[in-house]
Formats: structure tokens, C-alpha cells, sequence
């Protein structure tokens, strides 16, 4: 194979862009090791880059960037309708509730709202999501210290989850449901019913992975007390979601200032704090929200009141001169849009907060000293989703 | 022997060519065995799946297709390996499971080379496999393979001692390193008085077993022991670098060797080729005895796997830890119990 | 009682599990792909069906598509008048209609957007090909695929949405 003079170009143009990291690692002693962005820990392409002592951490700092998709810059060219399709794919495991943000800011600066049915509606969805989200992490958990068994498991009481979000949008990853002033169709006949059905099983895995992860004595050892993130660390590094209550912030937008457009207010919930901070009240946290969000969707699917799902809106969408700021509790943490409108098609400027790239911030400071398995636990108890980071 | 099988009376190069010709066609054949039975479809069911279905009849030559599948692929050196030794690594593996065959007995005859130090032997070789291991790991001249490399050779020492220290116990209880001798021991023994069941060494020595049993799992590089190959930390260790069929020659040597220990240890604690209510010293036992071996062989491997499927992974040092701290006194009260009470009974 | 160690209750739950995957009643989760079908829901988003005497070539969808993956070209020609003795109307006769399904995201706007009921979604996903080129496809094949679509499934309690109908 013959290399041409632009390959060599764009190869050394590559190398460049890594010289700061890998200068600043190699010229010191001990040994570099670049995990990713082909790693099978990574999920992704993140790179990791962590100097090494023995086994022993010196310095690690994740280079993420691998996938930049450019969405922000995307949004400016695309009308509203055709922004939600793109920004399901920001944090691909839990689409719809990327979606629900950038719906309600652009809601509230046309001053519209949703119906109260399709803002239950909404809400089950958003949660619904979450599961999605959240019962991979226990999933991807297990595969990451080996055991994969309930990698398996995760993945088969996911789908039912998946069927019944499919059988609500048509979409199993990527609805693009959610429209500005409420949902594109109702719900089809014995929805909630199957839903009901689908909670259980989420239960189900609930209880399975405490028995076979969370209540193994291995796996507590490898995450007591491993990667403790102090709340002060945690909030200035403007951690967020299950990441940051697990170290006892009890914050959650949900409940704190939950943006109009979501019905939380209907059901009866519980936030989830631990105070310790490591990779196992991480996990946790975690595993008690999947809980609770299945309590409350049980509860809203209880209380669907009866109405039209689609509130008065022109049906070319022009946004009124503006912004708006607009953040939720997504799976991953607090996602945010800065929506700015001139009053055109298109928004004039859409800034995306995702929560993974903040949770990933404080993976520099945390894993100072640590080994390189522990590494791999703190990554996953982390729990990013590559798209998420990278935008 | 085995010229008492065929009745004929043979030279030795001709024995030694058939003891070689049998090893060769049962190692595989082993692996094949465990790879299929536990690895494709005992994990499948374990997890909800049904595991391969389309090579054969229910899938079950699949991992035929697959060796075959590695036996096409190209052959990759890296290339700043040290190429000798990246060669030779995959052969010394798979080196050590060979011998360590050559002490199992199957019946009172069937057995390769029953020597007086027999289990002695097994052990010793079964350690060779950590320089095959070592070797790839640093003639790969990659980091992954470097630490999946150290990691198997701190791994490996440091649980040899408990598997010797196990073992120690049954040998003092039987009196003998031979392993023909181990199983006549327990075919001997009675419990309480009555020997119809005889003494299998798992109901006396069931600290050793269960020590036994932790370290094979160590030995073999298996969750929760699995470090050296972990994966989602070292993506492979020692044999990320390998592909087709030396590839194919660490996969046949773990399996194999995990059938190696399954045997061992079913010979040590569950009595080996001997079935209670058949005579010993029958022709008859030289036809059940493989049988009965197999049963118990896969018993153990069900144990094996079933551990490995179901558990997380340690950490390097906390398996170290491990080891030092608690399998190792462990085994040796173990031996000073088992030793006193030898010496008072 | 003395607690279960959590490793012994892990041990508990992988062999539940094998039983319960091996005995008659239970069986796996999985299907076996190509011998077995999963059935997708009715609203799932598989393959988009063209209804093409509905299509008045007003390239709504094709506007409206996020990644402009839908070419439609048409010519104006007379259609005999509606009542008889009136003016020939002008009308917008469809010479092609193609979506590039290795481009579509499968988003659903052009449904959505179609004013006149002509594109319809429908379950069928088995429809991938081993040149790239092939995913490209015309106005007979978008047309085939009307016969998978099933019909809308009726609303959930509380609905005020209308029902719509497949055009058959
Ligand atoms: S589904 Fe979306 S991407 Fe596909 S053709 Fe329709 S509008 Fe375009
Ligand atoms: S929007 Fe509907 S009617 Fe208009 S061109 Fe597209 S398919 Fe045809």
C-alpha cells in the first residue's frame, strides 16, 4: 500500500494534536499507558492517559474529543422539529430525555405548555428512559469487573423497557417524540398495562443485581472506599446527578426546581443520598433511583388524565425573539440548553450542558494513587456516555 | 499399562508413540469438550441464551468451526516482538498442559506414566506454564501484554503454594504421591466402619478441597482470579497480541489445563476412576473408570465454571492478599491437623 | 437466622437462572434470529411506505427531512377536470420518488410533515443490502411496502386524538 503525501500529512496533524499529552507524560519517569480510544473499558472513544507507577496511578487525565459531533454549531442550521431528531443522539441510551430540555426551553419562549395529559405522558417517558439508561450502567458494571452474567440480564429485562417505548414513539433508541407544545401521537391502547408489566421486570433486575453484584463480597471490595469523591470536590467540579448525590448533596432537579412541563409533582418520591462518596454508593444510588423511578411510573400511569396531547401551535414553528435556559435531570446528571432565538426558523445559538463531561472532570483528581484496575471501577461507576461528553 | 489392555507385548518406542498419539488426540478433544459443554452453552443458560445453534447438530460443533476459523487467520507478529520467543511462548503453554496429562489415571491401567511422585510431578509442570505465559507477555512488546504477563506470573507463584499446600494434606492422608496410589487409598478407606462407599478425601479433607479449588481457579486465570486477562483492564494481557492459531494454542491449553485440574482434582478428593461396588482390581474397572472419571471430572468443572461465571474480579494486590493472608495459613493448619490426626488415629 | 453470604446468593441466582432457561415453561430470552421472529410494535419505525396517489409532489417531506435524504422529481401536466365541462386542472405528476436509506435517521418528520397522507411507516425492518447502492429505493419499492403497513392501533383511555386510517 502505497501512503500518499496527504495521509502522511493528516497522520502527523494527528500526532501534533497528541504531542502536549504525550510530551508532558513520557519526559517524566515510569511508564505511559494510553488506554483507548479503543479500549474495551471505555464505552466509547474516550482515551485515557494515565502514567504509571508500578500499577500504581501518578497521573491519568481522559482526552475526550474522539467523537465530537458538533452539535451545538448543528442545532443553528436546522429547523425545531429537526433539532430534537439530532439531540437524541447526544446521550444515546436515554434519547428522550435529551430531548425534553430543548422542547420546554423552546417552550418557554413561544409560551406555550402542554396539555397535563402529555405532560404525564412526557414524564413516564422521561423515566422510562432512565431505566434505559441507568439498567445498562448495572449492566455494564458487572462486565466491567468481569462479571458478565449480569451484563446479560440487564440487557434482557432492558428490552422491555425498550418494546414499550417503542411501542409508544415507533422509535426504540431514538423516539423523536417529544414537540413543542406536547407529544406527537397518544398512547396506544393497553400501553399501560404492558408498562405495568415492565416495571416488574425492572424490579426484578433490581433485586438480581444486589444479589449477584452488589451483595458480593468481591465486588465490595473493589469499590469501598475506592474512588471517594468529597461533596465539596464533587460540586466544584460541578458534578451532578447520581454521581453527586451519591456523596450526600442532596440535590436532584426533579424535585428542586423541576421546569414547568413535567409532572413530578403527581407521584410520591424519594430522593436517594449516600454519604460515602465511593464507587460503591455510586453504584448504590444508582440502583435505588432505578427503584424509585419505577415507582414512579407506576404511579403516573395511574393518574393519565384525560385531554388532548397537543396544545394550539402554529404549525411552522417560528420561535420569538429570546432565551432560555432550561435544565432537567437526565439519567446521566443535569443537562442543560441555552436556547437563543431571533425569532427565525432555525435558534440563532443552542449551548448543550451534558452531565457526563463534568462527571468525567473529576476523573484526574480521583484517580491519583489509585491502581489500574480501580481505574476501570471508577470509570464505570462513573457511568458516561461517550456521546454525552463529546456532544 | 497399556500392553495389558491390548495383550501384546510392546517395544517402548512403540508404547511411547501411542501414549504421544493419545495425548495428542485427548487434549484437544478435552478442550473441545469443556469449551462446548460449559463456555458456549452452560454460560448461555446461565444467561438467559440459548449459546450457538447453527454449526451442527444444537450449535454443538461450533467450536470445531472456530479452531478451524483460527487455523485460516493470518499470522500476526508485531513487529518490534522478540520473534523467537513470541513463537515458542504459546508451545511452552501448551507444553506444560501435555505433561501434566501424563500422570492422570483413567483406571488401574489406563494411565500414561504412573510414576511414584505423581501428583509431585503434576504440579511441577503445571508451574511451566507461567514461563510460556511470562514469555508472551514480554516478547509482545506491548504494555497490555506486560502487565497481563506480570500480573499471571505474581498470580501464579503466589498460588502454586496453596494448591501444593492442599494438596499436601491428601498426600499425607493417603500416604503416597502417586496417584494411582491416592485413588486405591480412597477406594481402601471406609467411613466410619463401613467401606462400601469407601473414603473419598473431599469428606476428610474438604479445607483442602475448597483451598483446592480457589487456587485452580487462580491457576487457571479465571473470574474472580482473571486479572492477567481481564479484558476491560488489560484487554487480553499476555495474548493480546497473538492471533489464529497461536491464538488457538493459549485457548487450547487454558481449557485443557482446566480440564487437567478438573481431573486432578477429582482424583484427589472424589476418588478418580474408582466407582463404589465395582472391583478395583476387575477388567471391568478399566472400561467404567474413564467413565467415572469423566462424570467426575465434569462435576468439578462444572464448579469451575459456575464460579467463573457468576462472580466480579479481585484486584491484583487483594488476590495477593488473599493468598497470603488466608489461603495459606489455611492450608497449612490444614496440614498440621490432617498430620497429627494421621499420627494419633 | 445467619446471614447468606452474598457470594453463595450470587451462585443461587446464575443457576435459577439455568433452570429456569432450561425447563419448558421458561426458556431463554433470546429468539433465534432468522428462524424466529420477534414482532415489532405497529408504531415501530422500520421502513417508510410510499402511498403514491396520495403524493402531490409538494416536497414538503423532502424539505423537511433533516438530512435531505428523500429526491423527488415531478412535471406539471393536465388531469381531466374534476366536473365535466370545466377547466383541465394542473397537477403534479410524480416521475420519482426515492429515499436513500443509508442516509435516513429514521426520524419520522416526513410522515409527519406529509400533508396529504401518502407516507406511512411500517414494521418491516429485513430490507438490508450488501451494496450500499441498493438501500437506495425508488417509488415501486417504497410502494411494495404499503401492503406491510399495518393499520393504526387504537388510543389509549382519555385519548382526544382522532383516529386515522391507512389508505388501502
Ligand atoms: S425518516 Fe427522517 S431522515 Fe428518513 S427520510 Fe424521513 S425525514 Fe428523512
Ligand atoms: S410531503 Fe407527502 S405529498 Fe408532499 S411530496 Fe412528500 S410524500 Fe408527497
Amino acid at each position: 500500500m502505497t501512503v500518499t503525501d496527504s495521509q502522511k500529512m493528516a497522520y502527523v496533524a494527528a500526532q501534533a494534536a497528541d504531542a502536549r499529552v504525550n510530551l508532558q507524560f513520557e519526559t517524566e519517569d515510569g511508564m505511559t499507558l494510553n488506554m483507548g480510544p479503543q479500549h474495551p473499558a471505555t464505552h466509547g472513544t474516550l482515551r485515557i492517559v494515565a502514567q504509571l507507577d508500578g500499577e500504581q496511578v501518578v497521573r491519568c487525565e481522559p482526552i475526550p474529543g474522539y467523537m465530537h459531533r458538533g452539535y451545538e454549531k448543528l442545532c443553528e442550521v436546522r429547523t425545531y422539529p429537526q433539532v430534537t431528531t439530532l439531540i437524541n443522539r447526544i446521550d444515546w441510551l436515554g434519547s428522550f430525555a435529551n430531548e425534553v430540555p430543548f422542547i420546554l426551553a423552546a417552550e418557554k419562549l413561544m409560551d406555550v405548555e402542554a396539555p397535563p395529559r402529555a405532560q404525564v405522558i412526557r414524564t413516564i417517558l422521561f423515566e422510562l428512559s432512565r431505566l434505559g439508561n441507568i439498567s445498562l450502567f448495572l449492566g455494564d458494571l458487572g462486565i466491567q469487573l468481569g462479571g458478565i452474567t449480569i451484563g446479560f440480564y440487564a440487557f434482557r429485562d432492558r428490552e422491555f423497557v425498550l418494546n414499550q417505548i417503542e411501542a409508544a414513539t415507533g422509535g426504540r433508541f431514538h423516539p423523536n417524540f417529544d414537540r413543542i407544545g406536547g407529544l406527537k401521537d397518544d398512547l396506544p391502547k393497553g400501553w399501560i398495562a404492558e408498562t405495568h408489566r415492565a416495571m416488574d421486570r425492572m424490579r426484578r433486575l433490581c433485586d438480581e443485581f444486589e444479589e449477584l453484584v452488589l451483595g458480593n463480597e468481591i465486588f465490595q471490595a473493589r469499590t469501598r472506599g475506592i474512588g471517594v469523591i468529597p461533596a465539596d470536590i464533587a460540586t466544584s467540579y460541578g458534578m451532578s446527578g447520581a454521581n453527586l448525590r451519591a456523596t450526600g448533596v442532596d440535590w436532584d432537579l426533579r424535585r428542586d426546581a423541576c421546569p414547568p412541563g413535567l409532572s413530578y409533582d403527581l407521584a410520591d418520591w424519594k430522593v436517594w443520598t449516600h454519604p460515602d462518596g465511593d464507587s460503591y454508593a455510586r453504584t448504590w444510588v444508582r440502583l435505588q433511583e432505578v427503584r424509585e423511578s419505577t415507582h414512579i411510573v407506576d404511579q403516573l400511569l395511574d393518574s393519565i388524565p384525560a385531554g388532548p396531547i397537543m396544545a394550539k401551535v402554529p404549525r411552522i414553528i417560528k420561535v420569538p425573539e429570546g432565551e432560555a435556559w432550561v435544565a432537567t435531570e437526565n439519567p446521566l446528571g443535569e443537562m442543560g440548553y441555552y436556547v437563543v432565538s431571533k425569532g427565525d426558523l432555525v435558534p440563532f445559538r443552542v449551548k448543550i450542558r451534558s452531565a457526563s463531561f463534568n462527571n468525567i472532570s473529576v476523573v484526574p483528581w480521583v484517580t491519583r494513587g489509585v491502581f489500574v484496575p480501580d481505574v476501570i471501577t471508577i470509570m464505570a461507576s462513573l457511568y458516561f456516555i461517550l456521546g454525552d461528553i463529546d456532544r | 499399562m497399556s500392553e495389558l489392555i491390548f495383550a501384546i507385548e510392546l517395544a517402548y518406542w512403540q508404547q511411547t508413540l501411542i501414549k504421544v498419539l493419545v495425548a495428542a488426540v485427548l487434549i484437544p478433544t478435552t478442550a473441545l469438550i469443556l469449551g462446548i459443554v460449559f463456555l458456549f452453552k452452560m454460560m448461555s443458560w446461565m444467561q438467559s441464551r440459548m449459546g450457538p445453534q447453527e454449526a451442527g447438530p444444537r450449535g454443538l460443533l461450533q467450536l470445531a468451526a472456530d479452531g478451524l476459523k483460527f487455523l485460516q487467520k493470518e499470522d500476526i507478529i508485531p513487529d518490534r516482538a522478540d520473534r523467537f520467543v513470541f513463537k515458542a511462548a504459546p508451545v511452552v503453554v501448551l507444553a506444560s498442559t501435555f505433561l501434566t496429562y501424563v500422570i492422570l489415571p483413567a483406571g488401574p491401567d489406563l494411565i500414561i506414566e504412573n510414576l511414584p511422585t505423581g501428583i509431585f510431578f503434576a504440579m511441577a509442570v503445571s508451574s511451566l506454564s507461567v514461563v510460556g505465559v511470562l514469555m508472551a507477555g514480554w516478547s509482545s512488546s506491548n504494555k497490555y501484554a506486560l502487565m497481563g504477563g506480570l500480573r499471571a506470573g505474581g498470580q501464579l507463584i503466589a498460588y502454586e503454594l496453596p494448591l501444593i499446600l492442599a494438596v499436601m494434606g491428601v498426600v499425607i492422608q493417603a500416604g503416597s504421591l502417586s496417584m494411582q496410589d491416592i485413588v486405591w487409598a480412597q477406594a481402601d478407606g471406609s467411613m466410619f466402619g463401613f467401606g462400601g462407599l469407601g473414603l473419598p478425601f473431599v469428606i476428610t479433607q474438604i479445607v483442602a478441597f475448597f483451598i483446592f479449588m480457589v487456587a485452580i481457579q487462580a491457576e487457571l486465570t479465571q473470574p474472580p482470579f482473571d486479572m492477567p486477562v481481564a479484558e476491560s483492564e488489560v484487554v487480553g494481557g499476555f495474548h493480546v497480541e497473538y492471533t489464529g492459531f497461536r491464538f488457538l494454542f493459549f485457548f487450547l491449553g487454558e481449557f485443557a489445563t482446566a480440564f487437567a485440574f478438573a481431573a486432578i482434582a477429582a482424583t484427589l478428593f472424589l476418588g478418580g476412576w474408582w466407582v463404589p461396588g465395582i472391583d478395583p482390581n476387575s477388567a471391568l474397572a478399566n472400561i467404567v473408570g474413564p467413565i467415572a472419571l469423566f462424570v467426575k471430572i465434569m462435576v468439578v468443572a462444572f464448579l469451575i465454571f459456575w464460579f467463573r461465571f457468576t462472580y466480579p474480579r479481585f484486584r491484583e494486590d487483594q488476590l495477593q492478599r488473599f493468598a497470603w493472608k488466608y489461603l495459606i495459613p489455611l492450608a497449612l493448619a490444614n496440614i498440621t491437623i490432617t498430620g497429627i490426626l494421621v499420627v494419633v488415629l | 437466622m445467619p446471614k447468606v453470604p452474598g457470594m453463595v446468593k450470587g451462585l443461587g441466582v446464575t443457576f435459577r437462572t439455568m433452570v429456569e432457561t432450561l425447563k419448558p415453561s421458561g426458556g431463554p430470552a433470546t429468539v433465534q434470529y432468522p428462524h424466529e421472529k420477534e414482532e415489532p410494535s405497529p408504531r415501530a419505525r422500520g421502513v417508510i411506505a410510499l402511498h403514491e396517489e396520495n403524493c402531490t409532489a409538494c416536497m414538503l417531506c423532502s424539505r423537511e427531512c433533516p438530512d435531505w435524504c428523500i429526491y423527488i422529481e415531478a412535471h406539471k401536466t393536465l388531469a381531466p377536470p374534476r366536473r365535466a365541462g370545466g377547466k383541465p386542472r394542473q397537477v403534479n405528476q410524480l416521475d420519482r420518488f426515492a429515499i436513500d436509506y443509508s442516509l435516513c435517521m429514521y426520524c419520522g418528520i416526513c410522515v409527519e410533515v406529509c400533508p396529504f397522507e401518502a407516507l406511512f411507516w411500517s414494521p418491516e425492518y429485513e430490507f438490508s443490502e450488501v451494496s450500499i447502492a441498493d438501500l437506495l429505493h425508488e417509488k415501486e419499492r417504497l410502494g411494495e411496502w404499503m401492503e406491510t403497513v399495518p393499520d393504526f392501533e387504537p388510543y389509549e383511555a382519555g385519548s382526544e386524538a382522532k383516529g386515522k386510517k391507512v389508505p388501502r
